[in-house]
Order: structure tokens, then C-alpha cells, then sequence
């Protein structure tokens, strides 16, 4: 019994323990249509822009070397391990891939790294501090419940931060048509509005 | 994306001389018309010349009776400019309605002109308006610049490097635009002014165009009753799954009406 057991479970905790080892060390399935993206960089035609450059991230200077193709959304996930910017659609209809560029909400699927030179990005993993509290915009899409997956959420939070720091939170109106970029499939959007009131009631943006 | 060399230079002269000498050379701005199109493989350019480091192609300045916005301004700058919302609200109301937050954020006037999209605003403001496209070489009126779907007068190592817009005594922009994609509809600028009465369409065709008929008639009587009776022809009108000919055709009158109720 204890051996036919054994053997049954062996497989899926074998590849349980792939997974997790896989998601610790930041690895991802190696796909096809990347391999595209990752050829070698001796193979490409040169820029007077060099491949490598300097990505300011989340107060971090990250020096890289990347085909010129890369945006910035696969440069944050696939290269510097901040996966928690989101790839929805890749095509600027979604707005999970919201990021702020000196302050200001972009699109990150729509950019390509290598024009963010010298430029200041934050993402969802720069926004608690040091100690781990949370940024009031997370904490307030925390108290509304403002999602079910979670998946829009990161792009959700960083918008929200924008649309009030853009004096667009005024009103729910005002809220829903400035958050209009940020599509939310579990269709969270009414507490999505409660959590920005929130946050824009205690100052913050 | 096919693959391409990346170049970033930092003056006008810079960047012509690389589009010169690369016929398969393509300029980027705020690539978010460009970069859809590089991932969807409609375009397989051999290099990309980032106008973005180009300083002069910036800002927003008043010369004399008109107004000079460069090339590389976001639709979010010309939208909260004040210079461009005492001057010309209609212009800043328009750009405050381009897509989403997001794309205002990084969508430039250059790059919505010179791409001509018959959905874009902004060709709409700028034949609406009679402004002059200033580019590396020459200026061309806007009547001359618009050439067909996607199509402009520019050749292929020039690069626009501002709109000169003059200042209108009134103007109005009025749209209606698809619930999801956002993207115009019909639309209507019209406007009265150093080049006389206006009424820019886009939207509707294939390239914006002027409605001779509405610019007629608000020349005698400036008043939304004056283009009320105007039917639009539907023959050349774009038909599609977001709505028929005959639909846009409606909207024209619609959204012309509407437009010169807000220029007042
Ligand atoms: C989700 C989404 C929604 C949108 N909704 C709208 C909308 O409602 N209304 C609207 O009008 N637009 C809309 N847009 C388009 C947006 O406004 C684009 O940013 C704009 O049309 C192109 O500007 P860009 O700077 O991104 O151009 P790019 O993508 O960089 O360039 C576009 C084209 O113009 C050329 N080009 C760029 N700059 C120059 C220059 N200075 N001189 C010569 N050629 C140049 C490029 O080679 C390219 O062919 C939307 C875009 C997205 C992604
Ligand atoms: S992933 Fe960028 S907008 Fe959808
Ligand atoms: S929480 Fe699921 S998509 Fe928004």
C-alpha cells in the first residue's frame, strides 16, 4: 500500500516542486516565439545606441543589455524579475502593464526599454517601503476588496495613484472615465472607485 | 517584431540624415500607434530612429496671432497647456479626449498627425483649424497635407517638427466615438477665423476631409440651425461592423451641430 502510494504521488510532487522551484528562481518556460526575441545580440544590425544601457527602476539603476525590440513590460518581467507589472493584451487595449514613467502612467507594453533611458519607472514592487507597509492605494484596494483574481490589480493601483495625482478623482464620474484605460475582466469596478476615494480622502497619490 | 537597429539621436538635422540614408528607416515618437503595428508584423522596418531625445521638437509657444506646439508634445501637455487653453479650448478639449489616460500620456501630436489614422483627432483639428505643418525641409498648408488613408505629404526622410495653429476668434470639436475602442465615429471641428469658416470631418472617410456645404452655409449664419438641413452624401463613407454608411452620414450633421454649439 504504502509503495503503490508512493508511486502515485510521486509525479505531481515532482512537479510541484518544479513549479515552486521555477517561480523562486525567476525562470520562465523557455517558448518559441521568444526564442525570436532572445537571439543572439551579435546578430543584430547595429544602433549608434548602444545595447547596453541603464534602466532606472523603483530608485534602482539597473545596467542591461537587450535586443532593441524588448519593451519595457518584457524588460521588467523577463529580465529584471519584476513580474508584477502584468502582460494582458501586449497591445495598449488593457492597461495591466500601467506603470508610472517620472510619476505619470504609461503603458509599458507600449514602450521599448531602451527609450526609458534616464527616465525614473516604478512598478507595484516599489511602492510599500523598506519595512513592508503598504502604499495607502494598496491598502485601500485591500479594504474594498477592489478585485477577485488580482490580475489588472498592479496596473489598477499604479493608475489610481496617477488619476489622483492628476487631480482627475474628483468625483466617481470623474474616477470611472479617467480609469477608463484600466479594463477589469472579474468586473471589480465598483470597488475599484470605493478603494480611490479612499485614498484620495486620506491625501494620498 | 522583426528585428531593426535602434538610433537615438538628439537634433532634427541628426535624425533626417539617418532616415536618408536607410530607406527602410522608420521614425518613432511615442510608438503607440507604431509599435502595435511593429508587433503585428505590418511593417518590417531595418531601423528606428527615436525622435524622442529631439529637445527642439518640445512645448507649446505663442507667436503673434498663432499658436506653435511641437512635434513630440503629448496630447496630455496640449490637454492641460494654458497657453492652449486660453488661446484655443476647442484644441485642448480634443486632446483631453484621445483615447485613455495612458495614451495621452505618451501619444505625441506628431506622430498622430503624420500617421493620418481616418479614426485620429487630431487631423481634424489641424484642417478644422487651417494650421501650417512646419517639417525639416518645408511647410505645407494642412489643406495640401492630408493625402488618403494614412497618407500624407511628407516624404520619406522628413520629419514634422511642429503645428502652427492660428488662434480662431471661435472653434468646437464634437465626436462620437465607439464605446469600446474609443476611437471616433464621426467627428466634427469647426471653427471661424483668420482662415475663414471651417468644418473638418474625420471619422467618416477615409481621410478627413472638408464639408464644403456646412462651411457655406455658417459663413452666412453662424449657428448649429445653419448646418441642421445639411445631409452628408453617404457614398464614400466608411461602413464597417461599428456602423453603416448611412449611420456615419447621420453623425456628420449630428456632430457638425454639436460642434458649433460648443465653439458658441
Ligand atoms: C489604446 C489606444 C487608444 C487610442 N485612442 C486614440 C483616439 O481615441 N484618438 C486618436 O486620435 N488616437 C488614439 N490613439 C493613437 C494615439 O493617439 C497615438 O499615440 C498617436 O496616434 C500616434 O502618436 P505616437 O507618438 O504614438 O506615434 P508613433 O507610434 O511613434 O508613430 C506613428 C507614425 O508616425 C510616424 N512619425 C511619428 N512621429 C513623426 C514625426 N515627428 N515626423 C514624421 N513621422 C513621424 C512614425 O514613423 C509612424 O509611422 C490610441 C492609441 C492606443 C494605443
Ligand atoms: S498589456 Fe499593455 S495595455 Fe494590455
Ligand atoms: S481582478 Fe480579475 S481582472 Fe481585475
Amino acid at each position: 500500500m504504502d509503495t503503490e502510494k508512493h508511486d502515485t504521488t510521486a509525479p505531481s510532487s515532482n512537479r510541484r516542486r518544479f513549479l515552486v522551484g521555477s517561480a523562486l528562481s525567476g525562470t520562465v518556460p523557455f517558448l518559441p516565439h521568444e526564442a525570436e526575441a532572445r537571439a543572439p545580440l551579435a546578430a543584430r544590425p547595429p544602433g549608434d545606441a548602444a545595447p547596453g544601457f541603464a534602466l532606472h527602476v523603483n530608485a534602482h539603476v539597473y545596467q542591461v543589455a537587450l535586443d532593441p525590440r524588448t519593451t519595457l513590460l518584457d524588460a521588467l518581467r523577463e529580465h529584471l524579475d519584476l513580474t508584477g507589472v502584468k502582460k494582458g493584451c501586449d497591445h495598449g487595449q488593457c492597461g495591466a502593464c500601467t506603470v508610472l514613467v517620472e510619476g505619470r502612467r504609461e503603458l509599458s507594453c507600449l514602450s521599448l526599454a531602451a527609450s526609458m533611458q534616464g527616465r525614473e519607472v516604478t512598478t507595484i514592487e516599489g511602492l510599500a517601503t523598506p519595512d513592508g507597509r503598504l502604499h495607502p492605494m494598496q491598502q485601500a484596494f485591500m479594504n474594498h476588496d477592489a478585485f477577485q483574481c488580482g490580475y489588472c490589480t498592479p496596473g489598477q493601483i499604479l493608475s489610481a495613484i496617477g488619476c489622483i495625482r492628476e487631480g482627475h478623482a474628483g468625483t466617481p464620474v470623474d474616477i470611472r472615465e479617467y480609469m477608463s484605460g484600466n479594463l477589469c475582466r472579474c468586473a471589480a469596478y465598483p470597488n475599484i472607485v470605493a478603494a480611490i476615494e479612499q485614498a484620495r480622502d486620506q491625501g494620498e497619490g | 517584431m522583426y528585428d531593426f537597429a535602434y538610433h537615438k539621436p538628439s537634433s532634427v538635422a541628426d535624425a533626417v540624415k539617418l532616415l536618408a540614408a536607410d530607406p527602410d528607416a522608420k521614425a518613432v515618437s511615442g510608438g503607440h500607434t507604431l509599435l502595435p503595428a511593429l508587433k503585428h508584423r505590418l511593417n518590417k522596418p531595418s531601423s528606428l530612429v527615436d525622435l524622442s531625445g529631439i529637445a527642439e521638437m518640445r512645448g507649446v509657444r505663442r507667436e503673434g496671432n498663432a499658436l506653435i506646439i511641437g512635434a513630440l508634445t503629448r496630447h496630455h501637455e496640449v490637454a492641460n497647456s494654458e497657453e492652449v487653453k486660453s488661446a484655443i479650448p476647442a484644441l485642448a478639449y480634443m486632446a483631453q479626449h484621445i483615447g485613455d489616460q495612458q495614451v495621452r500620456n505618451r501619444g505625441t501630436l506628431g506622430g498622430s498627425v503624420s500617421n493620418n489614422d481616418p479614426a485620429a483627432d487630431y487631423p481634424a483639428a489641424v484642417l478644422g483649424l487651417g494650421a501650417t505643418i512646419h517639417t525639416s525641409k518645408r511647410k505645407i498648408a494642412a489643406d495640401d497635407f492630408f493625402l488618403g488613408m494614412f497618407t500624407t505629404a511628407l516624404e520619406h526622410d522628413e520629419i514634422l517638427v511642429a503645428v502652427e495653429f492660428p488662434i480662431p476668434e471661435k472653434a468646437g470639436y464634437a465626436k462620437m466615438r465607439n464605446p469600446a475602442s474609443r476611437y471616433v465615429m464621426a467627428g466634427a471641428f469647426v471653427s471661424k477665423g483668420p482662415k475663414g469658416v471651417r468644418v473638418a470631418i474625420n471619422g467618416a472617410a477615409a481621410c478627413v476631409f472638408r464639408q464644403s456645404e456646412m462651411e457655406a452655409a455658417l459663413s452666412s449664419n453662424w449657428s448649429a440651425d445653419a448646418v441642421a438641413g445639411i445631409k452628408q452624401p453617404a457614398d464614400d463613407l466608411n461602413s464597417d461592423i461599428h456602423g453603416s454608411a448611412e449611420y456615419r452620414a447621420h453623425l456628420v450633421t449630428v456632430m457638425a451641430k454639436r460642434a458649433v454649439a460648443a465653439a458658441g
